[in-house]
């Protein structure tokens, strides 16, 4: 089976199919079948085939390259190294490269091409791509694979759309509901679209694409956030996720200008591009460019920026030698290994890390931009599980994984520390959170801080397989909170409790999710999925503070937000399903959801249980992952210099290793094991008063709950300002402008009143005259005729006579014969 | 004749004269003008009609004596046959416009049971 040559088919056709169920339904959906039924069929098959051509392409890559088990001995870095040598080659030369690696049997670990080249011009080439790694066909895989659940799910979860809806949270001016017509169809429309968008970003062969699919994901993201487009807070929901989402960009626009700007480049992998007499040139890709092969694959400054950044250096030579170019750029290449040395280029590298790291900021809704994230809630409950919970938000922690070989190390320590802030910030709010979604909400903003803070401590598989297993269970719990208020009909706690009797599916389920989340497990010896990914954050974690004890802080980060974590979930729990019911109105409706709801539940309760497990031989997520791992990352790195301190990146291997191991996995089970029984010593015991601790830390408690008061801050900042200078500017529109445009109107009316004068005086009165005058002389000339025959006769004699002498008189000459 | 009788008489010396072109011409003007009374005194149609008749006859009196070689003076030209075709040619146009004109005075008594030319006034401006 030739895989470089399938895996971009497969994929690329998984990738597409969403995108032809959104134009079916955008064309025919209202034609679907009644109300637009079968919309959800063909979005259904639409995503359940590209999990097919997922699963496919899985089990293909899988045949070329085994997973086995990683070594955690020095060998095992070096033997990542070898891959990547290989890796890193566009389809057409994979084989090529391979053949003249060190180890003729090295399989190449990653994939890259082109389908369609947007523009070529120069050195500067944009094009559709994919770049295509275990990562890539895990994310699909479990991208397609939670959509599908969510697919069907929604297909129960929406029938309210199939037929008129009254919305009870919409008052009309005439004090009655809003009565709308179901959008069934548009629902599963924004769904197809979003799936393509996301699968877009996944696959992405450069970062000019990702940004494309990006800003796709992010209008996905306000249409579905503003489903319920005529509430006031849907709408506004949505406009605060995508102008949040527009702040981050705008730093990832300049990370982009910087690569751009300095390279020429945005492939991750090598590419082939056009020579200026058509042959194809190879033109290095990012990767490479950053941690070229001959040094080892260790991260440098790449010659484009070294020269960008001495510019001035640059041109004086080529001033000087202007006569000899080619000697010139001999010495500028001569001397930019003096520059680098020098740290020329350093801050440009800085500066395109943190960039594409604030777009990522955004999207995963770290601090500062989290904010949009809790109020995106106001989407139907499908759309959380999916979008803000499993992938949209996971974009932003892809990037930063597949971006991960240019970070540098300055920019690695500020990722950590905006996710340590992040992690430990949402889950102080989650504490006290009473709405049971905006729980879950705070939950995945604290999750995606985890993801951060592990990446930026090195831990590369350790984010990015919290990322898949977070994928599953978090998408569980959501669905299962979807599924306790399409029983109660409230997102709020304090009513429910109890519910375990009547739904006990979803119960039970959720219960599953809330252990995967806090990472429960029996130590060393199973456990449920988040016990491996966040004992290897801890680990990871540890390993980074023992080597910088001046971070230190990150390690006590991640070890209390474990403890919160467990703390938050299982209040979560306790308040919604056990006890006693609080609310006797709201506990007699309560009913189980339909079977098309518990289904997927279950199928993802099983896989948020076994995510994290390893096969014996080897085969699981985290072995997979770290197949894709970057060339050169696997060794333990140094480096830094915007901080004035030298920062030291343990090799991820050695946290798998004693002593990391053992206490992340003994902290780890503490914390969850404190967390929980405090919960249930609140609110499953009740031998400790919630409102009695509310009340003794009451300025904490107020302090949380207006959730660290970001929202007043931010309106604070730039909303009350904004509106300020927003009232200023149409103060002057309004006293300035417009008095002058009307002045400018009146006088062009004035003048028009005089032409008007003119008009219909002078003009007008010449043609009037001359009508006047033709008709009166018509008037008199008619007296002449007056039908009388004999009169006639007189006029005609009279007449003759009378022209006779008139000719007489002035030809009396010639009539003189 | 006494020249000093004509002389008192311009009439009577005319008369004394030998027939000429002017005779004729003379003749011909007093039946134009009589016609040309009738057309303007009679209300009667036939009476109008009876002085185009007049009108015309005078006027082909007039084409018949400058067509006629005898009365012409020594060296003298007439019209010749020219002008006795012409004088053909306004009987014949006389006869037809006579069967018109005929036609339209029955056809006016019939509208108005009289043929006065003072009551066709329907024309009137």
């Amino acid at each position: 089976m030739d895989l470089a040559s399938q895996l971009p088919s497969l994929l690329g056709l998984a990738w597409l199919l969403p995108l032809a169920s959104f134009v079916a339904i955008l064309f025919f959906g209202p034609r679907m079948g009644p109300h637009g039924r079968n919309a959800a069929w063909v979005a259904t098959a639409a995503i359940v085939t590209s999990l097919v051509l997922s699963l496919i392409a899985f089990v293909g890559w899988l045949g070329v390259h085994p997973v086995t088990a990683v070594d955690h001995g020095g060998h095992g870095a070096a033997h990542a190294a070898d891959h990547g040598d290989a890796g890193h080659g566009d389809s057409a030369h994979a084989g090529h490269d391979a053949g003249h690696g060190d180890h003729a049997a090295a399989v190449p670990i990653a994939y890259s091409g082109d389908w369609y080249t947007l523009y070529e011009g120069g050195r500067l080439r944009l094009s559709i791509g994919w770049y295509i790694d275990s990562l890539t066909i895990l994310m699909f895989v479990v991208v397609t694979f939670i959509a599908t659940c969510i697919h069907v799910y929604a297909s129960g979860y929406m029938h309210d759309e199939l037929h008129d809806v009254t919305d009870h949270e919409v008052t009309l001016s005439d004090g009655h509901h809003l009565h709308r017509p179901g959008r069934f169809p548009r629902f599963f429309q924004a769904l197809s679209l979003f799936c393509f968008s996301m699968l877009g970003i996944v696959i992405a062969g450069n970062l000019a694409m990702v940004f494309i699919f990006w800003e796709l994901v992010g209008i996905c993201s306000w249409f579905l956030i503003g489903f319920y487009y005529e509430r006031k807070s849907a709408s506004t929901a949505a406009n605060k996720a995508f102008i949040v989402n527009r702040v981050g960009d705008f730093g990832m626009l300049i990370g982009l200008m910087a690569l751009w700007g300095a390279l020429g480049t945005l492939h991750f992998g090598d590419s082939t591009a056009t020579g200026p007499d058509g042959e194809p040139v190879r033109q290095a890709g990012l990767f490479s460019l950053f941690r070229p092969a001959h040094a080892g694959h260790a991260l440098r400054v790449p010659d484009g920026m070294v020269k960008f950044a001495a510019a001035d250096a640059v041109g004086r030579i080529a001033a000087d030698r202007a006569a000899n170019p080619v000697e010139a750029a001999g010495e500028i290449a001569g001397r930019t290994a003096d520059w680098r040395g020098m740290g020329y280029g350093n801050w440009l590298l800085f500066i395109a890390g943190v960039g594409i790291f604030c777009g990522c900021v955004g999207k995963s809704a770290q601090f500062p931009l989290f904010v949009w994230l809790p109020d995106a809630m106001e989407g139907p409950t499908p759309v959380s599980a999916l979008v803000h919970s499993a992938t949209m938000v996971a974009a932003g922690v892809y990037l930063v994984g597949r971006f991960y070989p240019v970070l540098s190390p300055d920019v690695l320590l500020v990722i950590a520390y905006v996710g340590a802030i992040t992690l430990f910030i949402a889950a102080t709010i989650a504490l006290v959170a009473n709405d049971i979604k905006r729980v879950l909400a705070y939950s995945t903003v604290s999750q995606l801080g985890y993801m951060m803070l592990a990446l930026g401590v090195g831990g590369w598989v350790a984010g990015l397989f919290h990322l898949v297993t977070h994928a599953f269970f978090k998408s569980l719990l959501f669905l299962c909170s979807g599924s306790v208020i399409h029983a109660c009909h409230t997102n709020d706690m304090r009513k429910m409790g109890g519910l375990a009797k009547v739904m006990p599916s979803t119960a039970g389920t959720m219960l599953v999710g809330c252990l995967a989340i806090i990472g429960a497990g029996i130590p060393f010896v199973i456990g449920l999925s988040g016990y491996y990914s966040k004992d290897s954050i801890l680990a990871q974690a540890l390993s980074f503070s023992q080597a910088n004890p001046r971070h230190a802080i990150l390690f006590y980060a991640v070890a209390g937000g474990a403890f919160l974590t467990a703390f938050y979930m299982f209040r979560l729990w306790f308040m919604t399903f056990a006890g006693e019911p609080r609310d006797h109105h709201v506990a007699e409706h309560a009913h189980e959801s339909p079977q098309v709801m518990v289904m997927p539940l279950l199928v993802l309760a099983v896989l948020a249980v076994v995510a994290g497990w390893t096969l014996p031989g080897g085969l699981g997520i985290a072995n997979l992952i770290e197949q894709s791992r970057p060339a050169g990352t696997a060794v333990t790195a140094t480096g830094g210099f915007a901080f004035g301190q030298t920062l030291t990146f343990p090799a991820e291997h050695l946290s798998h290793g004693e002593p990391f191991h053992s206490t992340a996995t003994w902290t780890a089970f503490a914390t969850a094991l404190g967390g929980v029984l405090l919960a249930a010593a609140m609110y499953l015991w009740r031998v400790v008063s919630p409102a009695a601790v509310a009340a003794m830390f009451r300025p904490v408690y107020e302090f949380l709950a207006h959730r660290w008061y970001f929202d007043e801050i931010y309106h604070a900042i730039f909303v009350v300002p904004v509106h300020g200078i927003a009232s200023v500017a149409s103060g002057i529109d309004r006293g300035l402008i417009d008095p002058f445009i009307n002045g400018l109107a009146w006088a062009a009316r004035q003048v028009a009143g005089v032409d008007a004068w003119i008009d219909r005086t002078i003009v007008d009165g010449l043609v009037n005259a001359t009508a006047n005058a033709t008709w009166s002389a018509g008037l008199e000339l008619k007296k002449l005729q007056t039908g009388s025959l004999r009169q006639y006769v007189v006029f005609i004699a009279a007449g003759t006579v009378a022209a006779f002498v008139l000719a007489s008189m002035l030809f009396k000459s010639s009539l003189a014969v | 004749m006494n020249p000093s009788v004509a002389s008192l008489v311009p009439v009577l010396g005319f008369l004394s004269e030998p027939v000429s072109v002017a005779h004729y011409l003379v003749v011909g003007a007093i039946l134009f003008v009589s016609g040309v009374a009738c057309m303007a005194v009679k209300r009667n149609a036939l009476g109008v009609l009876m002085g185009i008749e007049l009108v015309l006859n005078g006027a082909n009196v007039n084409f018949v004596a400058f067509a006629s070689p005898y009365l012409q003076a020594e060296g003298g030209r007439s019209l010749g046959l020219d002008g006795q075709l012409i004088a053909l040619f306004v009987i014949l146009l006389a006869a037809a416009e006579a069967a018109v004109a005929l036609a339209i005075t029955l056809n006016f008594y019939n509208n108005h049971a009289t043929v006065d030319v003072d009551r066709a006034d329907d024309l009137k401006g």
